[in-house]
Formats: C-alpha cells, sequence, structure tokens
C-alpha cells in the first residue's frame, strides 16, 4: 500500500509542474502578440487552471470507471465536452482582466486553437490516465493470482505430505493390541516409535528441507514399526555416502516411496523381502534409490508409477517445477525408484 | 467343538485372535495360523474346517481370491484393517467382519453369532458372499484359477478371451485355457467393458486382440484374434462391438 501512496503523491507533483510549465508557455505566448505581462500571465494562470480542472476530472472519471472496450467514444465525447467548457470558460472569464477591445478580439480569434490545444491535453491525460490505470488493475491482479496461487499450491502440498495409508495405522495398532498381552514392553515401545513418527509427519514444512541425516532417522521409525508388523519377512539395507549426510530433501519424502516398494515387495511374494536404500550425490543432486523385488509374471498391473509415487512426483513438480526428478525401471525382479533432488 | 483356521500374513496379528479365542476353548478348536492364501488353501482342503478367519491383504492372492478357489468353502470371519470395496459385501454377506485393531467384545459377538447359526444357512451366505465378491479389490486385474492342486494367477492383460463351458468359464492365455468356476454374467460385470465385450452367448473377447471382423451368414459375424483363434459374434453383439470401437 505504501507504494501505490508514493506514485500517487508523484503523480500528483508531476500533475502539477505540467500545470506550472503549460501556465508558462502560454504567458510567454501570449506575451509574444503585444499584450502586457500582467495580461499574459493572468490569462494564463486562468486558462491552466480551466485545462487543469477538466484533466484533474477525466483522470478521476477514469480512476474509478475503466471504460470498457467499446465505450471509447464515450471518452472521446467527454474531453470534446471538456475541451469546450475550458474555452468557454475562457471566452467568458478572461474579458474581466481587461476590457481593452484589442485583448477581447484575440480571445475571440483565438477560441478554435484553444479549443484544439485543450482538447487535445485532454485527450492526453485521458490516455495517460487510462494506460496507467488499467496497469495498475492488472498488477493487483496479478498478485492476487499468485497469493491464490501460492495458497493452493501450499494446501495441495500439505494434502500430498498427509497422505498416510490408513491401512498403515490401523494394522499398527492392531499389531500394539496384540503386543500387550503378552510383551506389554514392546508394545510400549511400539507406542512410542508410532507416536515419534507420526509428530514428524505432523510438524514437517515443506519450505523448510531436512538434513538426509534427519530424513533417514525419521525413516527409520517407520521400518521398525512395519518390521514388527511383518516380522523376519521384511528386512531393510540402507547404504548412505559420508558427504550426503547433510545434503537436504523436502521432509518425508522417502517415506511414500519406501512403503510402496515395501507393499509391493511384500504383496507380490511370500517369502521374505529384502528392500535396499541408496544414497548417492552426484554433480549437484542427491541421488536416492530404493529398490524391491517384485514378480513380473504376476505382479499386479502397476498403473503408471503407482499411488504412492505419483503423490511424491507432483510435489517435485510443486517444489522444483519440474517432472524429470522421478523416475522408475522394472528388470530382473528388481523394480527400483530413483529420485533425484537438486542441492543448491 | 468347531474347528478352526486363522489366516492372516501378520503374526502378531493371528495372535490377537488366538488370544481372544481362548474364552472359547470348550466349543473352539484352532487347527493351525496360515501365513498366506496357498497355505490357507492347502489347509482349508486338508482339515475342511467349520469356520476360517480370514484377512483381505495378503501376498500374492487376496483373502478373496482364495476363498474362490474352496470347492465347499467354510464359514467366514473377516478381520481386516480397512477395506473400501469389500465392506459392504462383508455387511451383508459374510457372517461378520472385523475392523482391526477390533476390541474383546466386538470379536465375542462374531464368534457367538457364528455359534449360533444353522449349518446350512453358512454354507449359503458364504456362497453369496462370493456372489458379491465382484467389488473385492484386485477382481478387474487379476484373475486367480486352480489347475490341479497348484494356484495360477492371470493378469488381465494376458487374458485373449473367455468361452463358456458348461457350467464353467475357460480362460483362454497364450499358455492355454484355464476353467474358472464362475459365470458368463459375472466376468460381463467385472471386467473393464472398454476392454472386453460379450460378443456372443457364449464368448467375450478382449478389443486389443481383434484383427478382423468378416461378415458370416446373415446377421453373424466371426471375428480373427492375433492368435488365430476365430470367435463367433452375434448379432447383438456385433452391435456392442461397434458401439465400443466407436464405428
Amino acid at each position: 500500500m505504501a507504494s501505490t501512496q508514493l506514485t500517487f503523491s508523484k503523480l500528483r507533483v508531476a500533475f502539477l509542474t505540467g500545470g506550472l510549465v503549460w501556465a508558462a508557455l502560454l504567458t510567454y505566448l501570449v506575451h509574444g502578440f503585444g499584450f502586457t505581462w500582467y495580461i499574459a500571465l493572468a490569462d494564463g494562470i486562468i486558462s491552466s487552471v480551466l485545462l487543469g480542472a477538466a484533466c484533474w476530472l477525466i483522470n478521476n472519471n477514469l480512476r474509478y470507471f475503466q471504460p470498457s472496450k467499446g465505450s471509447y467514444i464515450n471518452i472521446f465525447i467527454w474531453c470534446v465536452a471538456l475541451a469546450g467548457a475550458c474555452t468557454f470558460g475562457c471566452r467568458w472569464i478572461l474579458p474581466y482582466i481587461n476590457t481593452n477591445s484589442v485583448y477581447t478580439s484575440f480571445i475571440v480569434q483565438s477560441l478554435t486553437i484553444r479549443f484544439f490545444t485543450d482538447f487535445l491535453a485532454i485527450g492526453w491525460m485521458a490516455m495517460i490516465s487510462m494506460i496507467w490505470y488499467s496497469q495498475q488493475d492488472q498488477k493487483e491482479n496479478e498478485k492476487r493470482k499468485s497469493e491464490a496461487e501460492k495458497l493452493a499450491r501450499d494446501a495441495e502440498l500439505y494434502n500430498l505430505r498427509q497422505q498416510l495409508q490408513p491401512h498403515f495405522l490401523f494394522n499398527s495398532l492392531n499389531s500394539i493390541n496384540a503386543l500387550i498381552g503378552f510383551k506389554p514392553d514392546e508394545a510400549r515401545k511400539m507406542i512410542h516409535q508410532l507416536s515419534d513418527f507420526l509428530r514428524g509427519t505432523l510438524k514437517k514444512d515443506d519450505q523448510q528441507q531436512v538434513t538426509l541425516t534427519e530424513e533417514l532417522a525419521h525413516l527409520q521409525l517407520y521400518l521398525d514399526i512395519e518390521k514388527v508388523r511383518f516380522g523376519h519377512r521384511l528386512m531393510t539395507e540402507i547404504s548412505c555416502d559420508q558427504k550426503c549426510q547433510d545434503s537436504i530433501l523436502p521432509p518425508m519424502i522417502l517415506q511414500p516411496i519406501v512403503e510402496n516398494a515395501i507393499k509391493f515387495g511384500l504383496y507380490d511374494t511370500t517369502e521374505s523381502v529384502t528392500v535396499s536404500i541408496r544414497a548417492e550425490k552426484e554433480d549437484n543432486y542427491l541421488t536416492l534409490m530404493v529398490q524391491n523385488p517384485y514378480d513380473p509374471k504376476t505382479a499386479r498391473p502397476r498403473k503408471g508409477t503407482g499411488f504412492g509415487l505419483s503423490g511424491v512426483q507432483r510435489r517435485l513438480d510443486l517444489l522444483f517445477a519440474r517432472t524429470d526428478l522421478i523416475e522408475t525401471h522394472a528388470n530382473d525382479n528388481i523394480f527400483t525408484t530413483i529420485i533425484k533432488i537438486p542441492q543448491v | 467343538m468347531k474347528r478352526v483356521l486363522i489366516i492372516d500374513d501378520e503374526p502378531l496379528a493371528r495372535m490377537v485372535v488366538l488370544e481372544y479365542l481362548q474364552d472359547f476353548k470348550e466349543e473352539i478348536e484352532v487347527l493351525q495360523e496360515c501365513n498366506d492364501g496357498f497355505e490357507g488353501l492347502k489347509a482349508i482342503q486338508q482339515y475342511q474346517p467349520d469356520l476360517i478367519f480370514l484377512d483381505v491383504q495378503m501376498p500374492k492372492i487376496n483373502g478373496f481370491e482364495m476363498l474362490e478357489l474352496v470347492e465347499n468353502p467354510p464359514s467366514v470371519i473377516f478381520t481386516t484393517a480397512f477395506d473400501e470395496y469389500a465392506i459392504k459385501a462383508f455387511e451383508t454377506h459374510a457372517i461378520d467382519y472385523l475392523l482391526k485393531p477390533f476390541s474383546k467384545d466386538r470379536f465375542k459377538k462374531a464368534v457367538e453369532k457364528f455359534l449360533a447359526q444353522v449349518p446350512s444357512q453358512a454354507i449359503k451366505q458364504t456362497e453369496s458372499l462370493l456372489g458379491t465378491a465382484a467389488q473385492s479389490p484386485a477382481q478387474h486385474e487379476r484373475i486367480v484359477v486352480k489347475t490341479g492342486t497348484k494356484v495360477k494367477i492371470i493378469p488381465v492383460a494376458d487374458v485373449e478371451y473367455l468361452e463358456a463351458d458348461d457350467d464353467y468359464v475357460s480362460v483362454h492365455t497364450k499358455e492355454g485355457s484355464f476353467l474358472k468356476n464362475k459365470t458368463m454374467s459375472f466376468f460381463e460385470q467385472t471386467l473393464d467393458n472398454s476392454q472386453f465385450v460379450r460378443v456372443h452367448r457364449s464368448y467375450i473377447l478382449k478389443i486389443q486382440d481383434i484383427t478382423r471382423i468378416d461378415p458370416y451368414e446373415k446377421d453373424a459375424h466371426i471375428a480373427i484374434l492375433k492368435s488365430g483363434a476365430k470367435i463367433p459374434v452375434s448379432k447383438t453383439g456385433y452391435a456392442k462391438l461397434k458401439q465400443v470401437l466407436g464405428i
């Protein structure tokens, strides 16, 4: 708001300066016709004030009513009318300064030229105002639009992060229910893991990226819970270069990928399953690779990249404006998901 | 004494059922715990139990698919975390469905419901349950069949066409054909009807596999598939095909 105030006061200064220059020029011109400085100055000032009033009127008009495309003719008529009013004002006011017949006839003779200069000046003012105010409007619209877009994006990111599978939660609670009966200590431990994990998913803000170490610690909570659920059937391997530990990434980006890998790995075989997670740093990218075994013959047909992965893809798209940061490969009974996180 | 199986891929989930069943020691005997649908299938055939506790989401084949393969299905109590598709079906036809985590009281109610019912009623219930299994999760993605003692999972993408065969439906694939004890109208309803069209009383075709449709006698046509198979197309079947293909 302060900036618009500033531009408006600037506008006023420019308007006033323009009026003064106009009055000075007019005075000089009238003096050139052989009238005294007093008469010339009075003429200049009165004409300029009239013109200024007309300009101010049209400017104010356009400030509140942007003409639609078809109504430019109305502006034209307004300009003509205002120019006419100015000329008329000159015709009736100026003779009061000096009743000299030479000056009176000069006034009458100069009416046509006065009318046209006034008309041009008012028309020019109208045009400037129109452009100025439509630009202001546009700026405001753009600002509103980008704000709305940002809000929508934040909401979408929030939703994407919240896409925790209810299956996971209910099954974990069921496991806790089982443990309470004969291993209360483990039940308690699992409750803590589950609440730490849930707390972690709640407080994360997409704008604040986390380090890989933090993300892996959070992921470990998830993996520990899943291991309690599936027992010996689920094994995990995590390898992470020393140098990528401080790499940053959006929070909770790895978890849905691993969840997907576990789900498809475990439900595709009755044997035990090893899900491996590898982190590497290449050029300016942190590369994360998640692999799970699958059975190409009986695997449920995967639609695209799968539900969990499409959420990750959308998030990467929203955060980095790129769609090429995630890829999946399926060969030799191994399904691989790779994501790349640009490092700043 | 009723004989019972517990089929669930999560050991702790089976433990809960086992623990809750302690209260029914007099009436119920647990025969075995099964890790997945295959083990479940084998155990059902071996023991012919009166009741099974069945999870839906399990490796390879889900609970519904396992049930489809059982000849004289026992009574079923489903135990599942949450299943968008299935709950409606359970509500009407399973003895009961237990949403994990369930309380002991809730579990007792389910078991008492089972103990109270007349045996003949149980069979009917499970049969009608299978009828509504059209809503089960993986139904339109794959077809599970039994060949001898083995279980075969056929992804829908591998199916070329389906043919009526007495009380069965013969599922034709590149690897041969397999019998499934379902009706043609069951498949007509469950398979994606933008991909599969019932072109004849006894045939459902996959549109992708059609290479040519030739006229044959009056009103009838014949479709030639990629594999070379020739399938009769009836008058109404031809109309349906034209509609789906947009010609």
